[in-house]
């Protein structure tokens, strides 16, 4: 399996890299929208798939990242003296102070980073230190993009409001409408995921990865051996929110509009469902769902706009019930498992002696035990 | 209309919002505590009730035919409710975060049939006679207080709601069952108690009671195919709030988080309130992360 | 695939893992190769975006103004079609989300390769087209009333100006005597923007704004707003709400004792539509200002009604946006017959040098800002939900982007 992904990611990254010279303009861009959605992919593959925290929120860390860039971007294309123009017919005269720091593209980039990974930090470390989580900590993220919504589209004269930010002329002096910066923007978003999905490959692989399948599948457990759970979910939440954010710059460098629209209730959730597709413990499927996802969508909404939003709840139920594994477990059923699989089976009545599992509990499939026993401390 | 009529005014809305939100919330709080399945799909159970009064109403259009629509919401989302716990939810158990993003898929294509079957208007449910119109106060200290009928009916079904579930849950034979399966569901099983029927029951219980939130909901707002979205992320706050599956403290996170946001949205917008009201709930769940009312449990790993 | 950390050597383990990723290879060959589909069209047609939200909380309202887009080009066709070639309209669900619509326009532009685009509703659609028409040079045609404070050249504004719309029916509630102005509003550009313009010209007038409210988009709790109401004790209320919480906040208001024939209603968001799906109970009696009324007494708007009936069902009404967009696609055809090119510079230099002509809503003709002269109605709504027309302005106003006094100084001029 492993050589499969790294035969799988190469071949993949070689296709990507010649993208620009096979197909048109439009297709380009929406190919470059979309591996900027696939890095907020990763993020979320490694906070629900590995950790098991499920983030409805995501929405919110992308849109800060977006709108961090956005500012600087709506900053960039006045004079001297000039306020954007939807402050003016809000009845502002001058620049807000919070805006005046983003007329530094440094600091709108490290911005659109750090103020995700706070953000998610703080509320991971509120919630989680006071153990609250799996479906609470799920409903409170989804609050957040609800509110954040809510919230910047009322506070019009600061951020746009509901129509966000967008018409930006040049991007950190390119000009944003030279096919020339488009094709680079889409290198650049390549060269960026490919950076994500080997860092978070090798994260997986640390003893750091190791520790949150184990918090995933046993949290008391973990508790036990003596390890504090908490500052790992909480690191890798905002190595998530980090991933968002960096996903919501390129995004908005891509597409050039951001708005609160992207970043509410409804695109947080679609965002998970894109990973559960591609199967939600692998970083390849993540991506791979993003891309299936999204351009199913731009071309079946082409067609039949409203077939579209029955596949999309059908795709959720689908998925969960069907198919929890995703498109990799899809895969996995082309043939039957290696032997080795059926040997560790022998252990499982003795693990499932020395705890209590109430009737209700997932009850596990040799695969998923093999899985635990191999990613946990028993070996 | 005095400052003193104006501040009692918005503690009737306070109390009336807490209402809605109680009746929206109590199914979610039920089956959540009871079973630790989240249901995204319940604000479009209430959206179902919404439209099964409607329907009632075009063939019953006058007097009798609103309590009749109710029974319908009643019937018809409870109906519902089951068909979807034995096909899906069942199917689930133990997977609480999975249950949740299948309900969403649920909800979104109850949706979209509720838009292809009845159109993106709201459509009206008109209410009856004896609840149109309102209650003036024309002296003392309450002059030019104005309480509309419709609104002290949601307070006055949402309190007998409360009080009939709690006796159902609590007292009867059924109750003893849904308490034993809730402290403990292996020892429950092991005395001969059939957990999936209590499951079931409690789940078609808690659908019902959406279905008669969106009857209610109606008399005040039009019926749309989203008008559940727009309840349920407060009702999804309220249970958290209230705490694992209890009905008391869902009964007084509902009047809290009514009181909170009519509260605000006298000094500010409604929008700030909003924002206010996350920030209060973040800050609560740090004192009281189990909720108002926690129940001591036996197991270990809690949802 | 849980497999970063799963040791297998065997060599029946790597030969299926090997099938595996070529599975997943096709797969992404299949996601490249599926996405560069095109299709091309011949030199007897000309194609055309029809660019409107289907689905999402803004069908409700743009599936019908693209209704009467296709009308138009149904008609326009069926006399011949435009410079000796048909029109072939490419549809496009903009989904009620402004990416969606900035997505399907680069689309319609790059990969459909059409000559113009009729669409866009809310203002943050347009706004998020706004870029992709420029950067790809297209030309847009918008059919709604909106904020103003915009001006570009890749854009035909036929919607109504600030000073068309709000300024007139303020005109109006003057004449009828009121005084003190209750500002209310879903929270977005539009009502923000148009109650800052009309707060200026309240004042200005020497009257009084009571208080200004706002409620998040789609929202039904108007229990506060009521209460408010009823403290401030306006002459009228001034409602830029938009859609279903119309419902709610009128259904709210007569359950506190304030049905429209107490207190005045002026609604910039409630057309027939709207009006019918409320129940015209509900709303009966309260006021609307627009650029056009279904009863309007004119012969082009009369054929319209009975074309657009014919085509969708006899118990269907039209609105001011609907009238628009089927206006839209008839200038478009007379501009590119004018400049005998379907080049977007020559349409559209050509479109503001038409004749008066009166389409649909009595004489109109695009100003040289690329906006639409048009005249100001006020109208109250009958228990059938129609509009009795109780005030016009005195002739076709002249669009202003940029109202002076709340805006001093900025023009709209267009290369």
């Amino acid at each position: 399996m492993r050589r499969i992904a790294v035969v799988a990611s190469s071949v993949g990254m070689l296709l990507l890299l010649f993208a620009p010279f096979c197909i048109g303009a439009y297709n380009l861009s929406l190919l470059g929208r979309f591996l900027a959605m696939a890095i907020l992919a990763l993020g979320i593959s490694l906070v629900w798939g590995s950790a098991g925290i499920l983030p409805l929120g995501q929405g919110l860390f992308f849109g800060l990242g977006a709108y961090a860039v956005a500012m600087h971007l709506k900053l960039e294309a006045l004079g001297p003296g000039e306020i954007p123009d939807f402050m003016q017919w809000n009845g502002l005269n001058s620049l807000p102070w919070l805006w005046v720091p983003f007329k530094s593209g440094v600091f709108a980039i490290a911005a659109s980073v750090i103020v995700p990974v706070l953000f998610a930090a703080a509320l991971a470390w509120l919630l989680f230190h006071r153990r609250v989580g799996g479906v609470y900590f799920a409903i409170i993220t989804q609050a957040l993009a609800l509110a954040a919504t809510t919230f910047i589209i009322s506070q019009q004269p600061y951020t746009g409001g509901f129509n966000g930010l967008t018409d930006f002329a040049n991007a950190f002096g390119f000009a944003l409408s030279d096919q020339r910066t488009q094709t680079d923007l889409y290198y650049l978003t390549l060269l960026i995921l490919a950076l994500s999905f080997l860092g978070s490959w090798w994260l997986l692989e640390t003893q750091f990865g190791k520790l949150l399948r184990a918090i995933r599948d046993g949290e008391n457990r973990v508790r036990f051996f003596g390890y504090d759970p908490a500052p790992y979910k909480v690191a890798v939440f905002a190595i998530g929110a980090m991933l968002a954010g960096v996903a919501g710059v390129l995004f908005t460098l891509n597409i050039g509009v951001i708005s609160p629209a992207m970043i509410g209730v409804v695109p947080s959730i679609e965002m998970v469902i894109w990973v559960a597709v591609g199967g939600r413990e692998s970083l390849i499927g993540a991506i791979l769902g993003t891309l299936l996802v999204n351009f199913a969508k731009d071309k079946i909404s082409s067609a039949f706009p409203e077939l579209w939003l029955y596949m999309m709840g059908g795709l959720f139920v689908l998925v969960v019930t069907v198919l929890p594994e995703g498109l990799g477990g899809l895969l996995r059923l082309l043939g039957p498992e290696p032997e080795e699989s059926r040997k560790t089976l022998a252990i499982a009545p003795v693990v499932k002696a020395s705890e209590e599992v109430p009737r209700f509990e997932r009850q596990e499939t040799p695969d998923q035990l093999k899985k635990r026993m191999n990613g946990g401390a028993v070996q | 209309m005095t400052e003193f009529a104006l501040l009692i005014g918005q503690g009737f809305n306070a109390v009336s919002v807490a209402s809605i939100l109680l009746l929206a919330a109590l199914g979610l709080a039920l089956s959540f505590g009871l079973m630790g399945v989240i249901n995204m799909a319940h604000g479009e159970l209430l959206m179902m009730g919404g439209y099964l009064t409607y329907l009632t109403l075009q063939y019953l259009p006058h007097g009798i035919g609103y309590p009749i629509g109710m029974l319908v919401a009643f019937a018809g989302t409870a109906i519902f409710g089951a068909i979807l716990e034995v096909t899906l939810i069942r199917r689930l158990y133990g997977r609480p975060l999975d249950t949740l993003l299948a309900t969403w898929g649920v909800s979104l294509i109850l949706q979209q049939a509720a838009r292809s079957i009845f159109g993106p208007i709201g459509n009206e449910v008109t209410a009856p006679a004896w609840l149109a119109g309102s209650i003036r106060i024309s002296g003392g200290l309450l002059r030019g207080l104005d309480l509309p009928v419709s609104r002290l009916f949601i307070i006055m079904l949402s309190a007998a709601v409360l009080g009939l579930v709690a006796l159902l849950t609590t007292r009867a034979r059924m109750g003893m069952l849904v308490q034993a399966v809730h402290q403990d569901r292996s020892m429950a099983e092991a005395l001969g108690i059939n957990t999936r029927i209590v499951d079931l029951l409690v789940f078609a219980i808690g659908s019902g009671v959406a279905g008669l939130a969106g009857s209610a909901l109606a008399l005040i707002a039009p019926v749309t195919p989203t008008v559940g979205q727009s309840y349920i992320v407060y009702a999804f706050l309220v249970v958290i709030v209230g705490g694992l599956g209890s009905l008391l403290g869902t009964a007084m996170a509902a009047l809290m988080v009514g009181l909170f946001s009519a509260g605000w949205q006298i000094f500010t917008s409604v929008s700030t309130s909003d924002v206010l009201l996350l920030v209060f709930v973040i800050a609560f769940i740090q004192f009281r992360p189990r909720g108002m009312v926690s129940i001591r449990s036996r197991s270990l790993e809690e949802t | 695939m849980t497999s970063y950390h799963r040791k297998s050597r065997t060599s029946v383990g790597s030969r299926r893992e090997y099938l595996k990723a070529v599975g997943i290879t096709l797969a992404l060959v299949v996601v490249l190769g599926a996405i560069n589909s095109r299709a091309e069209a011949d030199d007897s047609t000309v194609k055309v975006g029809v660019l409107h939200s289907l689905t999402g909380t803004m069908a409700i309202s743009e599936v019908t103004v693209e209704n009467a887009t296709m009308l138009a080009i149904d008609q326009i066709n069926a006399a011949g079609g435009v410079n000796g070639k048909q029109i072939v309209p490419i549809v496009e669900d903009g989904a009620s989300e402004p990416a969606t619509f900035a997505q399907k326009a680069q689309k319609l532009i790059q990969e459909d390769k059409v000559v113009t685009v009729f669409g866009g509703w809310t203002s943050a659609s347009r706004k998020a087209m706004l870029p992709v028409f420029e950067r790809f040079h297209g030309l847009l045609w918008y059919p709604v009333q909106f904020e103003g404070n915009e001006c570009s050249a890749d854009i035909m504004y036929s919607g109504a100006q600030p000073n068309q719309q709000i300024l007139p029916a303020l005109e109006w509630a003057e004449q009828k005597g009121y005084k003190s102005y209750f500002l209310l509003g879903s929270d977005y550009v539009f009502p923000r923007t148009a109650n800052l313009i009309l707060k200026k010209h309240i004042v200005h007038d020497g009257l009084k704004v009571v208080d200004e409210e706002y409620v998040p988009l789609g929202g039904t709790d108007f229990s506060a707003i009521v209460n408010k109401i009823q403290a401030a004790k306006p002459d009228v209320v001034f409602n830029t709400l938009n859609g279903d919480s119309n419902v709610s906040f009128f259904k709210q208001m007569s359950a506190a004792g304030l049905p429209s024939s107490k207190l005045p209603v002026m609604s910039f968001s409630i057309a027939e539509p709207e009006a019918k799906a409320m129940g015209p109970s509900l709303v009966q009696g309260s006021y609307a200002a627009w650029n056009y009324f279904q009863s309007l007494d004119d012969p082009a708007s009369k054929k319209f009604v009975a074309d657009y009936k014919a085509k969708y069902g006899s118990d269907s009404v039209v609105d001011d946006p609907m009238a628009h967009g089927y206006l839209d696609v008839y200038v478009w055809a007379a501009a590119a017959e004018r400049a005998k090119s379907f080049d977007v510079d020559k349409v559209r230099r050509a479109a503001v040098k038409l004749e008066w002509k009166d389409i649909v809503m009595g004489k109109t003709k695009f100003a040289v800002n690329q906006s639409l002269y048009q005249t100001a109605y006020v109208g109250q709504l009958d228990a059938s939900g129609q509009f009795d027309i109780l005030w016009h302005s005195q002739k076709p106003i002249f669009p202003e982007p940029y109202d002076p006094l709340a805006f001093p100084g900025k023009k709209c001029v267009i290369p």
